[in-house]
């Protein structure tokens, strides 16, 4: 028999079907329609939550390596109790790294704590004070929208200046072109000479609330002896991995750590982080797929009774297209293509409340999206439940007497 | 060589405990062209023998040919082939399927066969309009009369060629009127030499054919040739679509 004509006759029967039993077949792709609809919005909302990290952390250069006393993921309570035993890293340590590296990288100590920032009488707390060189133009992701950023020659000397984040801009000094002002912080005073572009959120925290200082203001006004993390942007992404591997080798010597011994401080990575995220979406995923496909197991099973009915109801046909020449393969194509029509019948309108509420959710909730993998991966699963769902209706179907089918009422 | 040749077959069924022996010892021959009534009461076995003959079910014991193919040992499928290739079948209640039109039943053994959509269609639009259908094709089962039912039927059964045409009470559900013209059809067929056995237990319908078999308690009870030939009713040309196919192993 001629594939084509069968699947085409197969699709003809379980149209007929599904549109003489509408209530019948409306119940019974009910649990398909909600299985899709829970399995898809899982996908979308890891899918989103994926994009929207993958955003947040853009602000991270992917060509600069964090060196840091405490590793940033991952790290387990018993590796926390082994970090807190490592050195603080010194101002002299990050500047004799620097000193070091021999390929091209650019190196920014950086140092960063809450404090609060005064403005004649106004005020503003909780502003993040960073501790930086001229050098963390290049490997913080910041730009410079007025005025200019901390030179060489500032950073060296210490100058009281400072460059100032959008919100601080905006809250602490209002109408008021900040340029040239003066803010206070600790009671020192500090002269505005830039202010950085806009740069939003990351994680929920603005990253627009800030104000650059010189390091060497910084140590002793706001902490004696901070732990340095060091910037340090690789000369070009194809470079990445012999600057990690430089980077290692010359904080261990910095160190003076002996080969037997281990790292007593942490590299830090973009794509780390985003790896991390991943598994750890990825084991949301498989948990929360586990429990999404019970909605769709139901709903095969729902199925799987609905075509036993079908099967019995239509006993007669079946004996009737057995003596006119139907073979099991024939019968059994027919109930099964039934089965995954009305999956896929299913699974199409699942999709289509899925990606309703997909744009809701992102409207008011948090970010979803719709990919096409996901997409294509529901259907295929609909479709993939009524053809196991189907199987063993079809299969009674396929196997039936064809004496005793057609003497059936 | 006979287009059927039944040799000494059984039929039982397990029916719980008892064993009930549905035909016992059987032994039939019908040639090509023949025109076969099969009568007897019920439960003389006749619905059995019909099964058989049409290759629906596989004897207990005994031999069965059918145009020189051994069938008492296929399978399912085997058999199912030989339905669709060699049989076909007018039953009592039509059985055509409700939600599908006269040409879709009539194409459907066409389908099972592999035969390519445009050549169905003209095939099975062609049988169509030898049972006078022309203008009924895009019909459903429920929108024609019942000898219209039964014209779609006879259509479906003839649309493979078949070598064999079994008609189970073809008219039983028939007013007389519409009876009576189903059987001239069914003469008709007859005299462009199709093979046809129709089990009824109406004398009148059995008188048409040539020679009558019947039924007791699973064995045949008598078996004669008609000595007297009505005269045609038919007056129509011949029509070679309603034929049967010759076969490659009958040399007339």
């Amino acid at each position: 028999m001629n594939f084509f004509a069968e699947i085409r006759e197969g699709v003809g029967i379980s149209w007929n079907a599904l549109t003489a039993n509408k209530m019948r077949s409306a119940l019974a792709t009910l649990g398909i329609i909600i299985g899709i609809v829970t399995v898809t919005l899982m996908g979308a909302a890891i899918n989103g939550l994926n994009q929207a990290f993958i955003k947040n952390v853009s602000v991270l250069g992917a060509d600069v390596f964090y060196v840091t006393r405490f590793k940033w993921f991952n790290v387990s309570y018993e590796d926390w109790l082994n970090m807190r035993k490592r050195p603080k890293i010194t101002v002299t340590e990050a500047e004799t790294l620097a000193r070091q590296l021999t390929l091209d990288e650019v190196v920014a100590p950086e140092v960063d704590d809450e404090d609060s920032v005064k403005y004649r009488n106004r005020s503003a707390s909780s502003v993040n004070v960073i501790g930086t060189t001229e050098a963390y133009l290049q490997t913080g992701g910041v730009d410079i929208a007025d005025g200019r950023f901390l030179t060489a020659a500032d950073a060296e000397g210490g100058q009281p200046v400072c460059v100032i984040g959008n919100d601080v801009a905006t809250n602490l000094f209002r109408n008021d072109p900040p340029l040239g002002k003066r803010l206070k912080i600790e009671d020192r005073s500090f002269l505005v000479i830039g202010v950085l572009a806009k740069q939003g959120m990351m994680f929920g925290f603005s990253l627009d609330n800030r104000v650059v200082i010189p390091l060497k203001q910084y140590i002793g006004l706001i902490e004696r002896h901070p732990s340095i993390d060091i910037q340090v942007k690789a000369a070009g992404l194809a470079r990445l991995g012999e600057t990690r591997e430089e980077l290692d080798q010359v904080m261990r010597r910095v160190r003076h750590l002996r080969p037997d011994q281990p790292d007593n401080f942490s590299i830090n990575q973009q794509d780390e982080i985003v790896k991390w995220f991943h598994e750890q979406t990825a084991t949301i995923a498989v948990i929360g797929l586990c429990v999404t496909s019970l909605a769709l197991f139901v709903g095969g099973i729902g199925i799987m009774n609905i075509m036993f009915v079908s099967v019995v109801e239509r006993t007669r046909e079946i004996g009737v297209r057995k003596a006119i020449g139907a073979k099991r393969r024939n019968i059994l194509f027919q109930f099964l293509i039934e089965a995954a029509c009305i999956c896929l019948f299913g699974g199409l309108i699942g999709l289509s409340i899925a990606w309703l509420a997909t744009l809701a959710v992102t409207k008011w909730l948090f970010p979803a999206s719709l990919s096409g993998t996901i997409v294509v991966l529901s259907l295929l699963v609909s479709l993939l439940t009524g053809v196991v769902s189907g199987f063993l209706p079809a299969w009674r179907a396929a196997r039936m007497d064809p004496v005793e089918a057609l003497r059936s009422e | 060589m006979s287009l059927i040749r039944l040799q000494n077959i059984s039929r039982r069924y397990q029916m719980g405990a008892e064993t009930v022996h549905a035909l016992r010892d059987v032994s039939l021959e019908i040639q090509r062209g023949e025109y076969v009534a099969i009568m007897g009461p019920s439960g003389s076995g006749k619905s059995t023998l019909m099964n058989l003959i049409g290759c629906l079910d596989t004897p207990s014991a005994g031999h069965y040919e059918l145009n020189g193919v051994s069938v008492s040992e296929m399978d399912d499928n085997q058999l199912a082939e030989i339905r669709n290739r060699e049989i076909g079948f007018v039953f009592q209640t039509f059985n055509l399927l409700a939600r599908s039109n006269a040409l879709h039943n009539v194409e459907l053994p066409l389908i099972y066969n592999g035969m390519p959509l445009e050549q169905r269609r003209q095939v099975a639009l062609d049988a169509l309009a030898q049972v006078g259908l022309a203008d009924r094709v895009h019909h459903k089962p429920n929108e024609l009369s019942g000898g219209q039912r039964q014209r779609v039927a006879v259509a479906r059964a003839l649309v493979n060629k078949p070598s064999l045409l079994l008609a189970d009470e073809p008219t039983g559900n028939l007013d007389s009127k519409t009876g009576a013209e189903i059987m001239a059809l069914f003469d008709e067929l007859s005299q462009k030499g199709n093979t046809i056995i129709v089990v009824t237990h109406e004398e009148d319908i059995a008188k048409r054919a040539r020679r009558i078999i019947r039924l007791r308690d699973g064995m045949i009870a008598s078996d004669e040739k008609q000595v007297e030939r009505r005269a045609s009713r038919v007056e129509g040309k011949t029509n070679p679509a309603l034929a049967p196919r010759p076969s490659p192993l009958d040399p007339s």
